[in-house]
């Protein structure tokens, strides 16, 4: 049984209060034989710059520091990436950091950016992400991925990461799915729900309208986890441009407050310790009461089952922010569904199920825009951009791409920017006569996880509308 | 190709790397080009060899291939893990940072290996060496506070199936592929090529 120290439990307190001002992303593809990543850059920073009707050459004159991440200096063949993006973004000689963090790398630039500004040390901070995967075939990419395992225990065996996470969702079907079958179910309603949202996404690569039994059908990955469960591999870039308030006014009518708080845990899934279980504002002793009579099994904490690391972030970031429960708080979020199962543990980890509970907040219907049981709103709907399973997951970028899709969300602006026909055709693509108008109606405040790993790194972002603060400064 | 002969090689003399034969080839890429014949790109070849130190993990790797398991225990007695034994292997203690002692856990293994959970794939990454499908177990051990992620060799893995570990002593890899595991009562006329109990 492990602990944590008061000191290591304090919640973080900021200098000063932080603004989400603007934020934009390229397209999302397999792969750009065309493109140069500086180009993917350009047009999310041109895209920020739009949404707030500046230049680029306008929004760029505010940026005081720079955070680039980008994950894999491998499969970019390029090290220092960031000194070659700043370069072409034309921002020397301003400071800048490269930020990894693997699948979370994201979520931490944004981080960086976040306490860049609340300390005091930059008015307006850019964190922009991206990745380069369509530089090896996709086999060549899953050892590359399956590098982020630990190289002497881990990565040796089978060299595919899909294997590290489908150990857990073999666990966790066996504890918590109680071995039905209707849980492997559930799994695949996460995915058709994740492709079919992308479908309205122009941004997206992984849209598509297919069924349970589709899912159910694909190859196996890894079983239980099959080809349709799994995340994306893309290219693409994201960014966000963050501010305090007097500069963040300044720069638009309408910025929102952003928190980021941060967890950690063991890179091997075998290092995990048991230890209690770090309660939500919302959870009390009694929640997990007698959990391992109720569900014989889960005898370790957070086992193969949770990740801590994600319910870290959000001990943090809920009180950072006055959320008391998530689900009478948040009015919509972007997880990080790198795989079916992880977006079950993270429901749990967040609290808006409790632990062993998760599948609840796919079948009661809470998860999506659109409850199917009732036809009426979905209580907390997830990944209305498609997540990493519909959308993309161009590593660095992913975290700040669900960013943005919140802050497009509370604005308002969601419709208008993904249902642009103009934006379908500058991408190729046809907007699709279906297509569906996926905003959230009066959407105040929302969240975002970013996730590294099996659970390295974790990040929680959220964004509220200012007028709708839950906590004072 | 390079031949076997020519692949680099290194020992270690005084505290310093000596190295012997190629480590690096070098060869020409080719165009990438649209349909239309517009370059596009090019391909970037290479092979490289790294070198790589297992540090004071080394005579875990070094064990395997004398059917040893050698986990480490914190034996600090003003550590709140004290006691706490670890498998995988971690040179330091996590808690009080202070070197842990390597012990050896071979019979704690043959006698109380217990799959926590597992996966079967026919899908892997490149470069992969094991037999496909691939059946990766997590092994659980009674007085270990964490849990080894490894193979079955022999059998379909179950959640709760007692296993026992063996060596690769032919041909070691000197890689953690040179620990796998069977199920309990498996005859040595099941086990995989260079492998023994």
């Amino acid at each position: 049984m492990i602990k944590f120290s008061e000191m290591q439990l304090k919640i973080p307190k900021m200098a000063r209060p932080v603004f989400l001002v603007t934020g934009g992303m390229s397209e999302f593809r397999r792969a750009f034989p065309e493109k140069k990543t500086e180009e993917l850059c350009i047009e999310a920073l041109t895209m920020a710059a739009e949404l707030i009707n500046m230049s680029p050459a306008e929004l760029k004159s505010y940026i005081h520091t720079a955070y680039y991440g980008h994950f894999a200096d491998h499969f970019g063949d390029q090290l220092l990436g960031e000194a070659v993006i700043h370069d072409r973004l034309g921002l020397d000689p301003l400071g800048n950091i490269g930020i990894k963090t693997g699948g979370a790398t994201g979520g931490s630039t944004l981080w960086e950016a976040f306490k860049t500004v609340a300390s005091g040390y930059s008015d307006c901070t850019l964190a922009m992400g991206w990745e380069r995967m369509d530089e090896v075939p996709t086999d060549e990419g899953n050892n590359y991925i399956a590098c982020a395992a630990d190289k002497d225990w881990e990565t040796p065996l089978g060299h595919i990461y899909a294997g590290y996470y489908a150990v857990m969702a073999q666990r966790y079907w066996k504890v918590f799915g109680k071995e039905e079958p209707s849980f492997r179910e559930t799994l695949a309603k996460i995915a058709v729900k994740h492709r079919g949202y992308g479908y309205h996404n122009p941004f997206a690569h992984g849209g598509m309208k297919i069924t349970v039994k589709d899912v159910l059908n694909s190859p196996v990955v890894a079983y239980p986890l099959r080809a349709l469960d799994c995340c994306l591999m893309s290219v693409g870039a994201a960014c966000a441009i963050l501010a305090d308030e007097k500069t963040a006014f300044k720069m638009c009518k309408n910025p929102l407050r952003i928190y980021v708080a941060a967890g950690s845990h063991t890179l091997r899934v075998a290092d995990r310790r048991n230890m209690e279980i770090p309660l939500l504002p919302h959870e009390t002793p009694e929640t997990y009461k007698d959990f391992s009579k109720r569900y014989p099994g889960a005898d370790r904490y957070p086992g193969f089952t949770s990740f801590l690391a994600t319910r870290m972030s959000a001990y943090y970031a809920y009180r950072m922010a006055g959320i008391q429960n998530p689900l009478d708080d948040l009015d919509v979020a972007e997880l990080h569904d790198a795989f079916t199962i992880s977006d079950v543990q993270s429901y749990e980890d967040l609290g808006f199920r409790p632990y062993g509970q998760g599948r609840d907040y796919v079948e009661s219907g809470d998860c999506y825009h659109t409850n199917p049981h009732t036809g009426k709103p979905g209580r907390l709907p997830s990944n209305l951009s498609g997540g990493l399973i519909g959308c993309m997951h161009a590593v660095g970028a992913t975290g700040i791409m669900q960013t943005v899709e919140l802050m497009l969300q509370i604005w308002g602006r969601h419709g208008e920017i993904h249902g642009d026909p103009k934006r379908w055709e500058a991408f190729g693509k046809k907007k699709p006569e279906d297509w569906v108008d996926l905003q959230v109606k009066g959407a105040k405040r929302g969240l975002a996880i970013s996730h590294a790993g099996v659970g390295s790194h974790v990040t929680c972002t959220i964004v509220i509308h200012p007028n709708h603060l839950l906590k004072q400064d | 190709m390079a031949t076997t002969k020519s692949l680099g090689t290194a020992r270690v003399e005084k505290g310093r790397y000596e190295l012997e034969g190629k480590f690096h080839r070098i060869e020409p890429g080719t165009p990438i080009r649209r349909e239309d014949g517009k370059l596009c790109g090019v391909t970037k070849p290479r092979s490289l060899i790294h070198l790589h130190s297992y540090g004071g993990e080394a005579v875990f790797f070094e064990g395997l291939t004398k059917r040893k398991i050698y986990a480490t225990r914190c034996d600090n007695p003003a550590c709140d893990a004290k006691g706490s034994i670890f498998l995988p292997f971690r040179i330091y203690c996590p808690d009080c940072l202070r070197k842990a002692t390597v012990i050896d856990v071979t019979d704690l293994c043959r006698k109380t290996a217990t799959i926590y959970s597992f996966i079967v794939t026919e899908r892997t990454g490149a470069f992969n060496t094991l037999k496909i499908p691939i059946k990766f177990i997590n092994v659980s051990f009674e007085g270990v506070c964490t849990i080894l992620m490894s193979y079955l060799s022999v059998g379909e893995p179950k959640i709760g199936m007692r296993v026992v570990p063996i060596f690769r002593t032919r041909n070691p890899t000197y890689t953690i592929e040179d620990l796998s595991w069977v199920p309990e009562g498996t005859p040595d006329s099941k086990l995989p090529k260079g492998f023994t109990f």
